[in-house]
């Protein structure tokens, strides 16, 4: 018990660390936000209303740093992450709302397919080295080492181009109306089938190879050999001594790339114009939209965050080591 | 290096019938024509009641010839010929080589079980030591419930001095010795019948050592199986062992009695062994090391793998090598002529003239 207060308690000063980071940079950084959207607005923006930009973003410069913190800490308590200068003046946490579920339905089932389909190869390779499935390995890293942006659009020009079988763009038939359908899940599904592929594709070498060698190194364990030696069935011993103990590296690689699920699907994103996080983060950096860059850059820094807590506990729970105390 | 002799005659004097019977045992490692022969037609046979101690420097095929003939040998080990005969109580003979997978996974812990080196990395870190224990009998005993099984695990710690509630315990939270002693539990779960221990005290401190020694003997005793004690500690065995066999460079150099070892070793290997550790008891006896380094599997020379380091190498040690054979000595009584040894100085057309050197005919 007294591990999560301990681990719960270091999660809350992190997540306070970078609140007040996300807080700062954007007041340490040159320029102006109210000026740039004034330019950009060229004019349409009466001068008079200046001011009270400033005060609706936050920028009056009239109250202290540590009032603005405060202030800060307390529109944040309340979900309030500001409005978004792009898409003036839909708040930013409508917007971030918005394309969260997208990418965390798609790169986030794409991520679990990926770690469980390539630990279990893996487990399969590396319980049998040495036989005809290591050849599957350079095959699959063959995928991860090209660059991602060049097989999403191999994978457009081969799947959606010339054969036609998916749509190229896109996350669900414009023509429909969002609703929790058959219809409208199965159009999702179908649009967000290649962008998925691709992901996995390039993603499941990681897995694959981790596992295997995992699994290899923990075969020659004396404990595997015990486990041999007392008769167990083979299955028993690749699952709950060989596999058991390999795949505790790979719970903490898959928090991590849990965590990037939010943050680094950009590319993907741009490659397939999907209306995730990431497309948006684009669309934040590519205008100098500071409020929405900020809210993009808070929920990928708690996403992470969140990842890390679950994988902090679920490794706990695989390894009576990672429970100690002191 | 095929084996086609079976007849090769057991040492005798020992106690009951052969329990586990080792015939010309040859184990490669890798696979291609530049393998490396690691064990040499290696015969030896475990006698009901026995603790038989193997012996000898590092990386001469002591462990190797107890994965081997456990069949736990990791690739790229590979076992080119011999037989591994076990008799179970009521006298059937199977070959353990021989057997099919799923024979061989039934006898296996029933037969016999193992103790490892490594008391440390033996015990799986993810489990509980009482589930480690109960996994090992449900294998063997698909009827039995599990909690039947945890109650066998913990009077199985209570017999090895371990108190029962340690069954929830991590294998981290025991000490190395406690570690042990859960691995020795473990490996008379099933009641079996030959117990080899492959190093077992090699990491713990000597006090712990002696402890677990006199558990073993005091085990041994009380159920009555066999014992394989595998060990680099010629004085350690000395203490435990009915009947010593000396390892050298995959061959097996001398077999005889503990004490008679001891007292009047017949090979000049054994007697380097022997004056390479302090003795546990009894007078004391300069330490002199063996000079020279074991010789490299890979390239062995032709002869006596021996003849390098040995001060009574002769023209003919470089030459041929010895066959395990009886001693010079025959005639001083039956112990002696049921020891073994593999040395041409006992051959009297070879040593001839030179006769037995005085330390070696004690």
């Amino acid at each position: 018990m007294r591990f999560a207060v301990r681990r719960t308690i270091f999660y809350l000063i992190t997540a306070w660390a970078a609140v007040t980071i996300n807080f700062l940079i954007p007041r340490l950084m040159p320029g102006d936000p109210v000026t740039a959207l004034m330019g950009r607005m060229q004019g349409r923006i009466d001068s008079n209303a200046e001011e009270s930009i400033r005060v609706l973003f936050g920028l009056d410069t009239s109250s202290s740093i540590w009032q603005q913190y405060v202030d800060y800490w307390g529109l944040l308590l309340r979900g309030d992450l500001g409005l978004s200068f792009t898409f003036f003046p839909t708040p930013v946490a409508e917007i971030v709302q918005q394309a969260l579920p997208w990418t965390i339905g798609l790169v986030g089932i794409a991520t679990i397919i990926a770690f469980v389909l390539g630990t279990s190869i893996g487990v399969a390779i590396g319980w049998r080295r040495g036989t005809w499935a290591d050849a599957l390995l350079p095959i699959t890293t063959f995928f991860s080492a090209v660059p991602y942006f060049w097989l999403g659009l191999i994978a457009i020009t081969v799947f959606s181009v010339t054969l036609g079988w998916f749509p190229s763009s896109g996350s669900y038939d414009r023509g429909m109306v969002p609703a929790w359908s058959w219809e409208f899940v199965g159009s999702v599904i179908y649009y967000g089938f290649l962008p998925a592929l691709t992901v996995v594709l390039s993603s499941i070498a990681g897995w694959i190879l981790g596992m295997r060698n995992m699994v290899v190194t923990v075969s020659s364990e004396d404990y595997v050999t015990v486990a041999h030696a007392k008769g167990l069935p083979e299955r028993t011993v690749m699952v709950g001594y060989a596999a058991r103990n390999a795949i505790l590296p790979q719970v903490s690689n898959f928090a991590l790339s849990l965590g990037f699920v939010v943050g680094g699907t950009l590319i993907m994103e741009m490659v397939f114009s999907y209306q995730g996080i990431g497309y948006t983060l684009f669309q934040a950096v590519n205008t100098q939209d500071y409020p929405l860059m900020q809210g993009c850059f808070l929920v990928i820094t708690l996403a992470v965050l969140g990842a890390n807590i679950i994988a902090d506990f679920v490794y706990a729970a695989l390894d009576p080591r990672a429970r100690q105390e002191g | 290096m095929t084996a086609s002799t079976l007849d090769v005659p057991a040492p005798t004097g020992a106690v009951g019938e052969p329990v586990l019977e080792i015939e010309n045992l040859s184990v490669d490692y890798g696979y291609v024509d530049d393998a490396t022969h690691v064990l040499r037609d290696v015969s030896l046979t475990l006698h009901r009641g026995e603790v038989l101690g193997l012996a000898g420097e590092s990386g001469c095929g002591k462990s190797t010839l107890a994965y081997a003939a456990t069949r736990l040998l990791p690739p790229p080990g590979l076992i080119t010929s011999g037989s591994v005969h076990f008799t179970d109580r009521d006298g059937r003979r199977t070959d353990v080589l021989r057997q099919s997978d799923a024979e061989l996974r039934a006898s296996r812990w029933r037969d016999t079980a193992i103790v490892f080196q490594g008391a440390m990395n033996s015990l799986n870190p993810v489990y509980r030591v009482g589930r480690q224990i109960a996994d090992g009998i449900l294998a063997h005993r698909p009827g039995m419930r599990r909690r039947e099984a945890w109650d066998q695990a913990a009077s199985l710690l209570e017999m090895v001095g371990i108190n029962a509630d340690r069954l929830r315990d991590f294998p981290h939270q025991l000490s190395g010795g406690m570690r042990q002693r859960v691995m020795i539990a473990m490996a008379l779960a099933l009641d079996p019948q030959v117990l080899i221990m492959d190093e077992p005290t090699t990491a713990l401190d000597v006090v712990m050592q002696r402890q677990i020694v006199e558990e073993i003997a005091d085990l041994r005793q009380r159920l009555g199986f066999s014992v394989v004690f595998i060990t680099h500690d010629v004085s350690l065995l000395i203490e435990i062992a009915d009947r010593i066999a000396i390892m050298y460079a995959g061959d097996i150099v001398e077999d005889a009695g503990a004490e008679e070892i001891y007292r009047r070793p017949r090979h000049p290997y054994s007697s380097a062994l022997l004056h390479s550790f302090p003795p546990l008891r009894g007078e004391r006896r300069e330490l002199t090391g063996i000079p020279g380094a074991p010789p490299d599997m890979h390239r062995l020379p032709p002869g006596c793998p021996f003849a390098p380091r040995c001060a009574h190498a002769m023209d003919v040690c470089r030459e041929v090598r010895p066959g395990l054979t009886a001693t010079a000595l025959g005639d001083r009584g039956a112990q002696e002529a049921a020891r073994r040894v593999a040395c041409h100085l006992h051959d009297p057309a070879s040593a001839g003239a030179h006769g037995l050197p005085p330390d070696l005919s004690r």
